[in-house]
């Protein structure tokens, strides 16, 4: 598999998660210094630095492509930032790959941090009533979990999953990230800690909803030739990158929506969007699931990552329950996901975390894991999907 | 002095006897929304900017619902002390759709597949105002 659209990763970097209460931009610089220092290069040598924003941290994160070029000393280099909600982190990352593609750049930086208040993400604060974002909280009392959990009583009523099936989910993702030097949470969490959690938003657990987080990922990549100029020609690539909207009318409700779209004028597509979004990764890729030895999925709940399997075609739809039971999702199986620990152990960093996946994939597939090495690793995948609509997944190969 | 009853968001449903959400509906394709398109049909093979008001189903069927324990963050307007509450994400058949709205009443007879009706309820009181809004009752 070697294409002609295939980019090189250069280098990879993080700051551990954690709750640190400290400036975004501090988290930012240590991932972006680490990828830098992967690589083997120096600031001066990147060429565009592409910054994935954060909406909670003032003007600094909406530029967060400059105030990170500033932070690293003004060098000259081309910049953009970019949102995209949880998808912020692919979508800088596809703005640098397009420029690499072009032949406008060799080799560029992609760089995402957040700081992280407590409990349940909020919306913006002041009077809004004309931000569905505002109402579904004013109207509704609708929480990010409550979605979670629509889909949790989705599957338990459609395809028999019980509370306990979401539970070994966790149990699963914290074995996973136990000894991961990035991971907030790296303790073991038994299958009877799950169930004794409080109920948050039923039927989920504490334990089975993700944490908001503090932290920042960082990736170098350049294109093939500069790759092979600079002793590099066996670089894990980037093979396919999916940004993809969802295709109208969606039938899933989707956060922070009051409805879905209505199928009264066109039917309903064939793919939903979460499995559109592994679609076009795949078809960019030219590999399909069956290719795959690990992937990065966004366990935002347990229940989530349940659902993921079937988005990316590891199972049937209602088969992921047994799939995860098999053992087939953790180490030895055909495909291990979140062998980081995912969400659950990291808790999310908005901005960074679609990054960390692919740094995560980044260290398999040059056999660079530690204790979590996925063996033999040569395919693996990411995905994720932002509020308002922005796919996000990146397959990346050996 | 009996507070005044008025709507927790303006324009989003009727306030009579036999409530219903105010959506609109393409003049040329015929998508209902809801909340109203402002200015766009959003079917992409419609370029119509052309809406008629309309009411939707009173009744639907449960496509899934989430038991909040926790207060959520603000501007929801908790009770004092907090008490639990239901959301439910109901199938309206004539309009193919779902659309989401707190549970009224008994939250513990809810299951997939449930069928429900709309009502008015209270959602939060200041000195003078009672502000409503929509929920979904199990029906008989």
């Amino acid at each position: 598999m070697s294409s002609d659209t295939d980019i090189a990763v250069l280098g990879v970097g993080m700051h551990p998660w954690g709750k640190w209460g400290r400036n975004f931009v501090e988290y930012g610089i240590v991932a972006a210094r680490g990828a830098i220092a992967d690589a083997g290069l120096s600031w001066a040598d990147i060429d565009f630095c592409s910054g994935a924003d954060t909406m909670r941290n003032g003007y600094p994160g909406y530029v967060s492509g400059a105030t990170f070029a500033q932070a690293l000393g003004w060098s000259g280099a081309r910049v953009a930032s970019s949102y995209a909600a949880c998808a912020s982190g692919v979508t800088a990352l596809e703005t640098a790959r397009m420029r690499i593609l072009a032949g406008k750049c060799d080799v560029a930086l992609v760089v995402g941090a957040d700081t992280t208040p407590k409990g349940f993400l909020a919306p913006n604060a002041g009077d809004r009533p004309d931000d569905p974002d505002w109402l579904r909280f004013r109207l509704l009392g609708a929480t990010n979990p409550t979605y979670f959990a629509f889909y949790a009583r989705r599957r338990m009523d459609v395809w028999g999953a019980t509370a306990e099936d979401f539970a070994r989910v966790k149990v699963k993702n914290a074995r996973h990230g136990l000894t991961n030097p990035f991971a907030r949470y790296r303790k073991e969490v038994t299958f009877e800690d799950v169930m004794a959690s409080p109920v948050v938003s039923d039927p989920l657990r504490l334990l089975d909803i993700c944490a908001t987080s503090d932290g920042a990922a960082a990736v170098v990549i350049s294109s093939m030739d500069y790759a092979r100029r600079h002793g590099r020609p066996d670089a894990v690539r980037v093979a396919g990158v999916s940004t993809v909207t969802p295709s109208f009318p969606n039938a899933i409700i989707e956060m922070p929506d009051f409805s879905t779209d209505s199928a009264v004028a066109v039917p309903v597509p064939e793919l939903g969007f979460k499995d559109s979004i592994a679609a076009a990764a795949y078809e960019e890729a030219g590999l399909g699931p069956e290719d795959l030895d690990l992937a990065e999925v966004y366990d935002l709940s347990t229940a989530l990552e349940l659902d993921w399997y079937e988005h990316l075609g590891l199972c049937k739809a209602g088969e992921a329950e047994k799939l995860l039971a098999d053992g087939a999702t953790t180490h030895g199986g055909s495909c291990v996901v979140n062998p980081s620990g995912g969400l659950a152990c990291f808790g999310e960093a908005v901005p960074a975390q679609a990054i960390a996946q692919v740094c995560e994939v980044t260290w398999h597939l040059r056999g660079q894991a530690g204790d979590r090495q996925v063996e033999g690793a040569r395919a693996g995948m990411t995905i994720n999907q932002g509020l308002f609509g922005h796919g996000s997944s990146v397959v990346l190969i050996r | 002095m009996a507070k005044t009853r008025v709507p927790a968001v303006e324009g989003w449903f009727t306030m009579g006897a036999e409530p219903a959400l105010v959506g609109n509906r393409c003049a040329a394709c015929g998508t209902v929304f809801f909340p109203r398109a402002e200015m766009f049909c959003r079917n992409p093979r419609c370029d119509s900017d052309s809406f008629d008001d309309v009411e939707l189903s009173r009744t639907g069927t449960v496509w899934s619902y989430a038991t909040n324990h926790y207060e959520p963050p603000q501007p929801y307007m908790a009770p004092d002390p907090f008490e639990p509450y239901t959301v439910a994400a109901v199938e309206l058949e004539a309009e193919r759709m779902v659309v989401l709205g707190m549970v009224d009443g008994d939250s513990t007879s809810m299951a997939v597949g449930r069928r429900v009706e709309l009502v008015l309820a209270t959602l939060f009181e200041d000195d003078e105002h009672e502000y409503v809004v929509w929920k979904w009752r199990p029906a008989e």
